[in-house]
């Protein structure tokens, strides 16, 4: 699978957890972060695992998660 | 590294207004890419509904009409044919669509109105505070039904999407749900679906999305998209429930 990583905006973060259900190499944790809304974050506790599969970001219901992908052979 | 998911163009930068976890968020991206990947940002006007999703027009960044409780497909009907170049779409709710408004979206998809329509159905009341809908399942508990609907005395739910699709009206009718991300990636092909066929002159399209509303469901997020798949997906079963030639 394609190297990258997803990039939280932690203050549009809800504190829903879907996207911690959904990660296929569990790397999405709630946090014990507060930010400034009120609501407990969530974060990725290990970047270098992920597989850019998405999911996290496909199932936020509040666009929170941006996914960087590195550039493929056939791309650079 | 470059950004293989970011925030579509066509939603504005405010926060949505909704709860933790409702599916509307998601409803609102789908829709949004959409309208991004079609490039038809510059010609769309959508119409907000009355309930939770009321504030819409603060999220899309398109053309935006409110409309009076369910009317958004009159609304939507007249825009479009002052504005036949445009792309018209309405978003609403099943208090709005499938109470109130039934009459409006009934004869809209009759008329075959290029126009398409998001049927957010969460089987409840969000906004007003978790009341009985039309869709809200047999036994289900809301503020209106605190022992269950009883469907002796209420009826049973509205299959909204089956019962339109009788009519000759309309171009493309679906249901999707947003409990999951597989699920997530079908509904979207539905929306585009919907909205190419409205960009090619087909006829009225509507795609209804099964959603959450873990506020008034009295349920956590993640228990509510579980309720959801448990027990909506059997009742409103998914799939495409009118494609005619040409829809693509």
């Amino acid at each position: 699978m394609a190297k990258g990583r997803p990039v939280f905006n932690e203050d549009r973060c809800k504190g829903c957890q879907l996207c911690t259900t959904v990660c296929p190499v569990d790397i999405v944790h709630m946090s014990e972060r507060i930010n400034s809304r009120g609501y407990y974050t969530a974060e990725v506790t290990d970047p270098d695992k992920c597989i850019t599969c998405m999911k996290c970001a496909r199932i936020c219901p509040d666009v929170v998660i941006e996914i960087l992908r590195e550039a493929t052979k056939e791309e650079k | 590294m470059k950004k293989v998911f970011e925030r579509p163009k066509s939603l504005t930068d405010v926060p949505f207004s909704y709860c933790p976890g409702c599916t509307h968020g998601i409803a609102h991206r789908l829709v949004a890419e959409v309208i991004d990947e079609l490039g038809i940002q510059e010609r769309t006007i959508g119409i907000a509904p009355v309930g939770c999703s009321v504030l819409c027009y603060d999220f899309f960044d398109v053309d935006m009409q409110e409309a009076a409780h369910g009317r958004a497909p009159a609304v939507a009907t007249g825009i479009k044919r002052v504005h036949p170049d445009s792309i018209v779409f309405s978003y609403q709710g099943d208090g709005d669509l499938a109470s109130i408004g039934t009459a409006e979206i009934v004869h809209a998809a009759n008329r075959g109105e290029k126009i398409t329509v998001i049927f957010i159905n969460n089987a409840i009341y969000g906004m007003t505070g978790g009341q009985m809908a039309p869709t809200t399942l047999p036994g289900q508990k809301t503020t209106t039904s605190p022992y269950g609907r009883d469907t002796e005395a209420c009826g049973y739910p509205i299959r909204i999407s089956e019962m339109l699709s009788t009519l000759d009206g309309p171009a493309y009718i679906a249901r999707a749900s947003l409990h999951d991300p597989q699920n997530i990636v079908k509904a979207k092909s539905a929306i585009r679906k919907a909205f190419q066929a409205q960009v090619d002159g087909l006829g009225f399209s509507l795609v209804e999305l099964l959603s959450t509303c873990p506020t008034n469901w009295g349920m956590t997020p993640v228990e509510s998209l579980k309720w959801l798949e448990d027990n909506m997906i059997p009742r409103y079963p998914l799939g495409e429930y009118k494609v005619i030639e040409g829809v693509k």
